[in-house]
């Protein structure tokens, strides 16, 4: 029967197509927009390909349904969690099961021997090994009595028991070299041990625990910093824009022009001296003057490199830009900034230039109004934009909101980017709301997405969807 | 209707993955799995492929590659900013149509209307030409992130049921299924719309075996050796934060500037000289001699 996405596609084997309409509701509840469309892709592509490997019947699935690289990510999770979950529900179902035989073998086994195949395993990417030795390590770990219960726990005790690290490896006792091991290449050691240890518990508990959605941090995308950065360039870019031409409406157009008499007097000269139009100076555009002051404290540790990232992009857009980081105390790192382009190594300079921490390295935000006024203020003006970027937690000490006040009152404008989300804001040691009321805006910002947000409100748009 | 009847393209396709990706090496292409998979799947379901990726590891190559495994004429729309419908899809011949006029006389206005609006005055551009064409034809239409909205959503007529509309002639169906490859290089999101219509494909930097593969492909007489080191360095530049890090063309052009100078292994001297081959910036280049430079001053190699 032929539908507009050609003829269309059968119901498969009985128990497929519920499965599969089950996998792209989970993918839903977790944000992939899977239309009626993708799935009839979906269906349509499986007739034409073998089932027989497992990948390519992955990669089908992956290739009609998920269609951005974010999507893909969260695809893989839930693809693997899924269909793990949906043959374990069935192995427990139907009593098959290998009590007695799993994590056989661990006693003969030293941990010596045990850690160099699986170091070996993990360089060579070979799937069927690494998990045959990460039931051999659970077994031989099991047996010390080590377990917690706790599947992520005994993740970890499990690796650190082995010694498995990052990076570049110790050489073995005879001198020689060992490869490195990517970070990557342990996660999946890590995944396979997981998977194994959570197998074991399903099969003794006859129950599969309950699926929860996945952790923001899980679904991520695992980028370095320069692909973070290229996103943040692209608001950056765009808040640029918009602070340079906003202002121009709100201005006077005739009242704030000044007589050029130079001009105008020449221009008697045809009308025999008599100044009888007047010529007017002209209006310079004008250019923001911006200061970022951006908290790099231990309480916004993971978003001060987000939030130097800003700054990096900022000042790759802007040449009146002056930036400072605080913690106790303020310090201006616009320098910084301007000579070095490589990311970290500006991340580095800062952390050991910086001088910012005191002594507890707890953020004293009112300190830093009262350094921030006493320093700069005398720059202020109403074409400057002030943005802060911190989560105004003060550790109990005074915030000083009318410092805060009298900044606020002589710089043109006010941004306060907070990097946590809104929920948690005063709440604990956090002032916000003090400090809210003479913001021209507060936002949370803890992603480019929000970054965007911002630049959008800013610029006097609708608010980008969440 | 075409698009939904008995697909007169199904004939020429591939039976398997295989034979895709057996194909695809014929021609010089040496596909990844999943690479493979989406070109057949193309093939079989009559859909667009949207590629996407870094820059430089394949996507364009991938259009070409599948134009000369299956021997059909490639068809390329470059995008960029302002592109329109006029440089796209088609355009009237304003002078012909012109010259048909005053040579027409006396003829009457009905006559003109009907005659100066007929296919003959239509210039057509690659779209119309992809559509238009009685032979199958593989049409590549490049880095789409770098048009406007409006012209996505002109393409979805395109792409979702592979005819164009007219105003003066009508709906123009496509005689043959064209393989469709759109190529994006993520500098915006692209529209659900447009995403909805394609299967995806995301293409990344290769591993060390394969890139390995790809360039002795390219430039056979390179010894073994010489390009796994040289695919290691790659690699290894890749993971620094560059502006441009280098490409799979770059690694190609590398492996023959080395063949050119003859040099035997790379060692510092060697990667000073050549280092503008894979990376093109300059602060790009200070960062690299610094980080991967001194890697390669020590002697790392003996048991090579």
């Amino acid at each position: 029967m032929p539908t507009p996405y050609g003829n269309r596609a059968e119901a498969g084997p009985p128990g497929l197509a519920p499965k599969l309409l089950a996998f792209c509701e989970e993918l839903r509840s977790e944000g992939v927009a899977v239309g009626t469309s993708e799935i009839l892709d979906a269906f349509a592509a499986l007739e034409k390909v073998p089932w027989i490997d497992p990948d390519d019947f992955r990669e089908t699935l992956a290739a009609t349904i998920a269609k951005s690289q974010e999507d893909r990510r969260v695809f893989e999770l839930i693809f693997d969690r899924f269909f793990f979950r949906a043959a374990e529900a069935e192995a427990v179902q139907r009593g098959i099961g290998e009590q007695g035989q799993r994590f056989e073998g661990g006693d003969r086994l030293d941990l010596e021997g045990l850690r160099e195949a699986v170091r070996q395993a993990i360089v060579a990417g070979n799937d069927g090994e690494m998990r045959d030795l990460a039931r051999l390590a659970i077994s031989a770990f099991g047996r010390r009595g080590e377990g917690s219960g706790v599947v992520g726990v005994d993740v970890q005790r499990i690796r650190r028991t082995l010694g498995l690290t990052t990076g570049a490896q110790p050489p073995t006792e005879e001198g020689e070299e060992q490869p490195r091991i990517d970070r990557a290449d342990l996660t999946r050691f890590e995944r396979m041990l997981r998977r194994e240890l959570e197998r074991g518990l399903i099969e003794r508990t006859q129950a599969l625990p309950p699926s929860r959605p996945l952790a923001e941090l899980d679904r991520a995308l695992p980028s370095s910093p320069s692909q973070d950065l290229a996103a943040v360039h692209r608001a950056v870019i765009r808040l640029k824009r918009r602070l340079a031409t906003l202002g121009h409406e709100q201005r006077g157009r005739r009242r704030s022009r000044v007589v050029d008499v130079r001009r105008t007097m020449r221009a008697s000269l045809e009308t025999g001296g008599v100044p009888l139009r007047l010529r007017y100076r002209p209006k310079r555009p004008r250019r923001p003057e911006i200061y970022v002051l951006c908290d790099v404290s231990t309480s916004v540790t993971s978003a001060s490199v987000f939030f130097l990232s800003v700054l990096h992009a900022l000042h790759d857009s802007f040449r009146k830009l002056r930036s400072f980081v605080f913690i106790e105390r303020i310090s201006e790192v616009t320098e910084v900034f301007e000579d070095e382009r490589d990311f970290r190594a500006i991340a580095q300079r800062i952390s050991s230039e910086g001088g910012v921490a005191d002594v507890s390295g707890y953020t004293d935000y009112g300190r830093v109004w009262l350094e921030f006024l006493t320093e700069i203020a005398d720059e202020l003006d109403p074409r400057s934009t002030v943005i802060v970027l911190g989560d105004a937690r003060t550790n109990g000490r005074e915030p000083h909101a009318e410092v805060f006040a009298r900044i606020s009152e002589r710089a043109g404008r006010l941004f306060w980017l907070n990097p946590e989300p809104k929920l948690y804001w005063n709440y604990g040691d956090s002032v916000m709301a003090a400090y809210e009321r003479y913001c021209d805006g507060a936002f949370e910002c803890w992603t480019t997405k929000h970054l965007e947000q911002f630049v959008n409100i800013v610029a006097g748009g609708a608010p980008a969807e969440a | 209707m075409a698009a939904s009847a008995e697909p007169p393209a199904a004939a020429g396709a591939p039976g398997s993955v295989l034979e895709v990706r057996e194909a695809l090496a014929r021609v010089d292409y040496l596909a990844d799995e999943p690479a493979a998979l989406v070109s057949f799947l193309s093939q079989r379901l009559d859909k667009p492929v949207l590629v996407e990726g870094p820059a430089g590891v394949g996507k364009t190559e991938l259009a070409k590659a599948l134009s000369r495994a299956t021997g059909r004429e490639l068809i390329r729309l470059q995008c960029y900013e302002g592109l329109d419908e006029a440089k796209a899809l088609y355009e009237w011949n304003y002078r012909k149509q012109l010259l048909r006029i005053q040579a027409g006389g006396e003829a009457g206005w009905e006559e003109v209307h009907g005659d100066i609006f007929d296919r003959e005055f239509l210039l057509t551009r690659p779209l119309m030409q992809a559509i238009a064409s009685p032979d199958p034809v593989v049409l590549l239409i490049d880095e789409i992130d770098k048009t406007d909205q409006e012209f996505e959503a002109m393409l979805l007529e395109l792409l979702s049921d592979f005819q164009i509309t007219i105003p003066e002639l009508g709906r123009i169906e496509a005689q043959t299924m064209p393989i469709v490859v759109l190529t994006s290089n993520n500098v915006r999101e692209l529209t659900e719309a447009l995403k909805r219509r394609c299967l995806y494909l995301w293409l990344d930097y290769p591993t060390v075996e394969r890139e390995m593969e790809i360039v002795r492909l390219h430039a056979p007489d390179l010894p073994e050796h010489l390009a796994r080191r040289l695919v290691e360095v790659i690699q290894m530049v890749r993971e620094l934060d560059l502006k441009k890090p280098p490409s799979i063309a770059e690694s190609i052009d590398w492996a023959r500037t080395l063949l050119l100078m003859g040099a035997e292994d790379i060692d510092q001297d060697v990667f000073e000289q050549s280092i503008s081959i894979i990376v093109k910036h300059r602060t790009d280049i200070d960062l690299v001699s610094e980080r991967v430079g001194v890697k390669l001053a020590d002697p790392l190699r003996q048991q090579g």
